[in-house]
């Protein structure tokens, strides 16, 4: 039964909570067992929760005393560690913050805890959500579930390894160039990168604040609207979170599956995101998936965006001078780590040594990028041209989606590289990103879903779609409707293929 | 070509407040050079017609009615905090000697 139990969708564990066949607290201790198991070689989590066991208790109790509650109430959730939780630390996958509890809770896990959702544990991260791979993580690398020498993807590996590993039937990432997209494709998950200020951003340890998102990292596409509809909303803490009433997300996906044919889409292959220099097996995935979507009367469309060959430079502006202005934060008086270099100084000698000692490579890195392109006489070079291109990237957007309802490509160039290979290559670390970071830069939401695996390595490619922006519920209609199609063409999900552990 | 040299690297460093080893710098001073090689082409496209988006969503006049909320509460505020005493944040001197 415990073992039944973590392989369950969120859907269905909620099924089987309403109607009492199991509790919470059996649901929470099978998934506590299977991290037990599994996470010596996964690594997924940095921290597991002592208290969720007694969160699950109190939702049994409330339960039983006949209190209404949400359809989500008893489903246990990892949290990306770039999240702060009142009760677990906060690290965000750095050294400078190791041990700091912080003294509130993030507004997605404030939601999720008051809909009765159990957190299990804070998951793996490149070191301030700064990584393809989760590589640069202060506290060593996550292993992917189906080939444990090679990459989870980043910076939201964690999340996607405890979803695929089934530690965990829901998670939450970030994505900020696609740090929850990119781990979905090559773990074989599910992850959606919400509408920029579709989820409150309070209490999200600041990358690039105009990139950032929070999202759900999923099995299936029904269960991330599921989570997408406890934490999105507005928010009056977060000044960027927008007013919009928002419909169900998961009306949204219920639609898909229920769905008999997709005729009247009309579906955008981005000409630029299908590149002939991508990995052979995920070019042909993708292209088997479009005739799938051609199959149920979906119009394909060829879109051009000329200016996204710009996209991953004009991304390694912005990102490094938001996040060099935000990491500013990390001054060693308020929170984190002291060192005090030998002999004493002052508070910028003490200052300077902190984060020399606090900071890993790639963050350093980006800072010192960052302070580059904000300095005096490369200002307008740099960052003002980044700004322009990005209004030439939503003008393209703008462009595909007269033509287009829906837009796709593959979620990334390759599936999982190996672990070491692109860890001393900045550059080509990079270039990973080329075919999510276009929707951050213009704010429009994005979703990776599971396309088969790649017949030259066997390992999972992912499907994005990405859709205009305030419109992520098209997102999840099609990304159900696709997902029901590729399980039947594969007899089961394609997790149902991973490697057994 | 880009002007990424040692000198430009430490100084840098000393603005962005990182104590860099020599060695650091060294291996900084070619990574950098080479990623601001390639990210310069952003300036291509970017004419003087094109105008400049900081924001992907923008909204304009985000305010709430000045009327006082909760907050942290002191010991919140401090509980992070390396060293507190007194109620406050303790650092270190902020004036050198010849300051």
């Amino acid at each position: 039964m415990s073992a039944d139990l973590t392989r369950r969708t969120a859907a269905e564990l909620a099924g089987l909570l309403a109607a009492r066949e199991v509790s919470a607290v059996e649901v929470a201790q099978a998934h506590l067992d299977r991290i037990a198991a599994v996470d010596p070689d996964v690594h997924a989590f940095l921290h597991v929760s002592d208290g969720a066991l007694a969160a699950a208790a109190d939702v049994d109790a409330r339960r039983g005393d006949g209190e209404p509650m949400h359809e989500l109430a008893g489903v246990p959730v990892a949290i990306k560690d770039v999240l702060c939780t009142l009760d677990m630390p906060s690290t965000a996958g750095s050294r400078i913050l190791e041990g700091w509890i912080p003294p509130y809770d993030a507004t997605p896990v404030a939601r999720m805890r008051a809909a009765g959702l159990v957190p299990l544990g804070k998951t793996n991260m490149d070191e301030f959500a700064m990584g393809s791979s989760t590589e640069h993580s202060a506290y060593g690398p996550t292993r992917n579930p189906w080939d444990l020498d090679r990459i989870p993807g980043g910076s939201g590996g964690g999340s996607a390894a405890a979803v695929a590993a089934f530690e965990a039937p829901l998670a939450l990432g970030s994505d900020t160039g696609g740090s929850i997209r990119q781990p979905g494709a090559v773990t074989g998950t599910v992850g959606v990168k919400p509408t920029y200020g579709g989820v409150s951003r309070w209490g999200s340890i600041a990358l690039a604040s105009s990139l950032d998102q929070v999202g759900p990292v999923t099995r299936t596409v029904l269960d991330a609207a599921l989570l997408h509809d406890v934490i999105g909303g507005h928010d009056p803490k977060d000044s960027t979170s927008l007013t919009d009433a928002w419909p169900s997300f998961a009306a949204a996906a219920r639609e898909g599956l229920d769905a008999d044919s997709l005729a009247g889409l009309r579906v955008g292959v981005v000409r630029e995101l299908d590149s002939p220099g991508f990995q052979a097996g995920v070019s042909q995935r993708f292209h088997e998936a479009l005739e799938l979507l051609t199959a149920a009367g979906a119009e394909i469309v060829e879109v051009s965006a000329p200016h996204f060959e710009y996209a991953v430079a004009a991304y390694y502006v912005i990102l490094p001078a938001e996040a060099s202005s935000n990491l500013a934060k990390f001054d060693s008086v308020r929170f984190g780590l002291r060192v005090t270099p030998p002999g004493g100084g002052t508070v910028e000698d003490v200052m300077a040594a902190t984060r020399e000692a606090g900071f890993g490579a790639e963050v350093k890195r980006r800072v010192i990028l960052g302070t580059y392109a904000l300095s005096a006489g490369y200002y307008d070079a740099y960052y003002g041209s980044a700004q322009q291109v990005r209004t030439l990237i939503q003008r393209d957007f703008a462009s595909a989606f007269e033509q287009a309802d829906i837009l796709v490509s593959p979620s990334a160039p390759t599936t999982a590289f190996r672990i070491g290979e692109k860890v001393d290559d900045p550059l080509a670390m990079y270039l990973n990103d080329v075919t999510t970071i276009p929707a951050n830069l213009a704010g429009i939401p994005g979703m990776s879903l599971p396309a088969g695996l790649a017949p030259e390595d066997g390992l999972p490619v992912g499907f994005q779609l990405m859709a205009p922006a305030r419109e992520d519920a098209r997102l999840y209609r099609v990304g159900a409707f696709l997902e029901r199609e590729l399980e039947r063409s594969w007899g089961g999900p394609l997790l149902a293929q991973a490697p057994q552990r | 070509m880009s002007e990424i040299t040692p000198e430009v690297v430490t100084h840098l460093a000393s603005l962005a407040r990182i104590a860099l080893t020599d060695e650091e710098v060294v291996a900084l001073t070619g990574q950098l050079g080479a990623i601001v090689d390639s990210v310069a082409k952003v300036s291509e496209v970017a004419t003087p017609d094109v105008p400049a988006t900081s924001h992907p969503i923008p909204l304009a006049n985000v305010a709430r009615p000045d009327v006082p909320g909760p907050t942290l509460t002191q010991a919140e505020a401090l509980s992070g905090a390396p060293e507190a005493a007194d109620g406050r944040f303790v650092v270190s001197a902020i004036l050198g000697e010849e300051q």
